[in-house]
């Protein structure tokens, strides 16, 4: 044990001194040449370390993922679309799609309403209990999905009928004279997958409630006040003076959940490991990678959701430029 | 994006009716004016927050036998019956099932894994923000592009190149890993926070003669210790806190981190629920730690419009 933290202090120590003389020496080099060109050099120097790690641990195998992805599941043999046709062609992967799906229209809406809907209420508090209960819901952030996993699967767990229940859910259905319920895999209506979203929904409205709170309280009194004197009602107010002022950042809530949502694995994989019709994208990822093997498979999956990512990444991009100029 | 879907249920059982809340959606100028509809929904709301977490915490210092048997909600009849009660299942997850060891691996793993990329991504922003090269806005956008991309895109092929270097299963597999997948939101967030310094600051300190690696070190790096903070927590909370990379490049068995222990312990046939929770809450204490000293700087992270794909 003793040796793994000694371990670890030397990788931070060798680390940050390596990097340290790397730099320096680039800088060095830099200041052998000529003045004119050691401006034009340094720049590069500077962001060779940063651009080398970007490129070897992002582009690169974001390029030879795409590659595998025509390639069979040893990536040796070339089978070009086999990978997409076979995947898409099959029930259990279509149904792995769907449920995707359904994480995608529900958490992100959900989660940005409910922030809202409590930033706004709490802005009513006192500022002390305001901040305790902002605090509160915030909390879930620094925990791990691993970590909230655990705590809703207790509240989940099901005992037969006719046994003490110890899962909260279940206690509260047993003390109401219901019959306990195995949560995690009723199936009808997706139910099961509802339960994992819950976890999710738990874990972020913390986030979309500091943002969106934090963009409310800067919409700036006399629009409201205008509002009032025009004889606006509250609820007139808040959809057509405050909703679309803080409309940017309702969208970059919705964006940062929804990417997580596309790439949520952690739940899904603690909770049932995508059994019960539970499956989502990245989950089968994993399965096709580690259980299976394959390579091809794993890798089309990727790509697919890549592309998923595409119109985000633009819209991102395009804000990025919007940003800049007005800088 | 605007189209209303419908809530989970258990959320929206929690909402109050349509009257009680467009009587409340002002904006608050009128703060401690909330009526007892509003007090009420946010209270139930709170404890939805806390009592998952009372819960798991309850269980964890319960007796095996009762914490298996019956509710932690029974603990409230007799919460001063103080033989009920024990620290003995946290010694025992840590030492039986290996969660001590796996605490020490994280640490291992997070330490290095967020202050090494922290300099790296520094001088990055640094020439981004102050320096004038060909091809420095196209490279940017790409880094900006990448803040979304998921990590997934790369893992099949790093499987494969760890595999030709013997890296997989160690340390240094997922050190580097992290590294590279949390680059672009440093250099985002670094280069950003530096674009809002004073440039006449800059420009003088040009004109005293001093060199960039002078300015670099005595100038930006302390004046933009905020981001930098802000990115260390965000990284350490990441890394921390991921399951698939730490899965992938170092797996089951002596150096797994907590979340790859815990998802096993969870995954396992006949593990009490009194070890569950004693081991779920053991990994969640650090970053909670860390999240609530250090909260003004993560919020300002965020709000400054940091997306991590």
């Amino acid at each position: 044990m003793i040796f793994q933290l000694v371990n670890a202090v030397v990788a931070i120590v060798a680390g940050v001194l390596g990097a340290l003389l790397l730099y320096s020496l680039l800088d060095r080099l830099a200041g052998l040449l000529p003045i004119k060109w050691e401006d034009r050099v340094k720049p590069y120097l500077y962001l060779v370390p940063a651009t080398a790690a970007i490129g070897l641990f992002l582009i690169y195998p974001a390029v030879q993922t795409i590659i595998f992805s025509f390639y069979d599941r040893e990536s040796i043999a070339f089978v070009g679309l086999d990978n997409y046709s076979e995947l898409l062609s099959s029930p259990e992967f279509r149904q792995t799609l769907l449920n995707t799906l359904l994480w995608i229209a529900i958490v992100p809406a959900v989660t940005v309403a409910l922030g809202l809907f409590i930033a706004v209420l709490s802005d009513r508090l006192k500022p002390g209990s305001e901040k305790t209960a902002k605090t509160i819901i915030f909390l879930p952030m620094a925990i791990s999905m691993v970590g909230a996993g655990t705590i809703w699967k207790f509240i989940y767990e099901a005992r037969p009928a006719g046994e003490p229940q110890i899962g909260l859910q279940n206690g509260v259905v047993t003390a109401l004279g219901f019959d306990p319920v195995v949560w995690l895999q009723s199936q009808t209506l997706h139910l099961n997958s509802l339960f994992l979203m819950v976890i999710l929904i738990w874990a972020q409205v913390g986030f979309s409630m500091v943002l969106l709170s934090a963009a409310v309280k800067g919409v700036p009194d006399e629009t409201l006040e205008a509002a009032r004197i025009d004889g606006a009602n509250e609820r007139q107010t808040f959809f057509r003076i405050v909703v679309p002022q803080i409309w940017p950042t309702v969208i970059t809530v919705f964006i940062t959940v929804l990417i997580g949502v596309m790439k949520v694995f952690d739940i899904p994989y603690v909770m049932t490991n995508g059994n019960f019709n539970t499956n989502v994208i990245t989950l089968e990822f994993y399965n096709q990678l580690f259980t299976n093997g394959n390579g091809g498979y794993a890798a089309a999956i990727v790509v697919m959701l890549m592309l998923a990512v595409l119109p985000v990444m633009i819209y991102q991009v395009r804000q990025f430029r919007l940003q800049e100029a007005e800088r | 994006m605007s189209t209303a879907t419908t809530p989970p249920p258990e959320v929206a059982d929690k909402k109050p009716s349509k009257s009680a809340s467009s009587k409340s959606s002002g904006v608050g100028e009128n703060a401690g004016g909330a009526n007892w509809a509003v007090k009420l929904f946010l209270l139930l709301v709170c404890l939805m927050w806390v009592v998952p977490v009372v819960g798991l915490l309850v269980t964890s210092l319960r007796n095996p036998s009762e914490a298996n048997a019956t509710g932690w909600w029974t603990v409230l009849k007799s919460p001063l019956d103080a033989t009920q009660w024990t620290l003995d299942n946290y010694s025992e997850v840590a030492t039986n099932n290996g969660m001590g060891r796996a605490f020490m691996n994280s640490l291992v793993v997070t330490l290095p894994a967020t202050i090494i990329p922290i300099m790296i991504a520094a001088f990055a922003a640094y020439a981004f923000t102050f320096m004038e090269f060909k091809g420095r806005d196209v490279l940017f956008i790409v880094i900006v592009s990448l803040l979304v991309v998921p990590n997934q895109v790369a893992l099949v092929p790093l499987l494969k190149l760890y595999g030709t270097f013997g890296l997989n299963g160690t340390f240094a597999a997922a050190w580097l890993a992290h590294i590279g997948f949390g680059m672009p939101l440093a250099v985002y967030i670094l280069r950003n926070y530096m674009a809002t310094l004073p440039r006449s600051l800059i420009e003088s300190a040009k004109i005293d003669g001093a060199s960039h690696w002078q300015t670099f070190w005595l100038l930006i790096v302390p004046l933009s210790t905020p981001a930098l903070a802000s990115f260390a927590i965000f990284q350490f909370l990441w890394v921390w806190n991921d399951l698939l990379v730490a899965l992938l490049f170092i797996g089951p068995g002596e150096n797994a981190p907590m979340t790859v222990q815990m998802a096993g312990l969870l995954g396992a046939q006949g593990q009490g629920w009194n070890l569950i929770t004693a081991g779920g809450f053991f990994t969640m204490v650090l970053p909670l730690i860390v999240f609530l000293s250090l909260q003004r700087f993560f919020v300002s992270g965020m709000t400054s419009g940091a997306v991590k794909g």
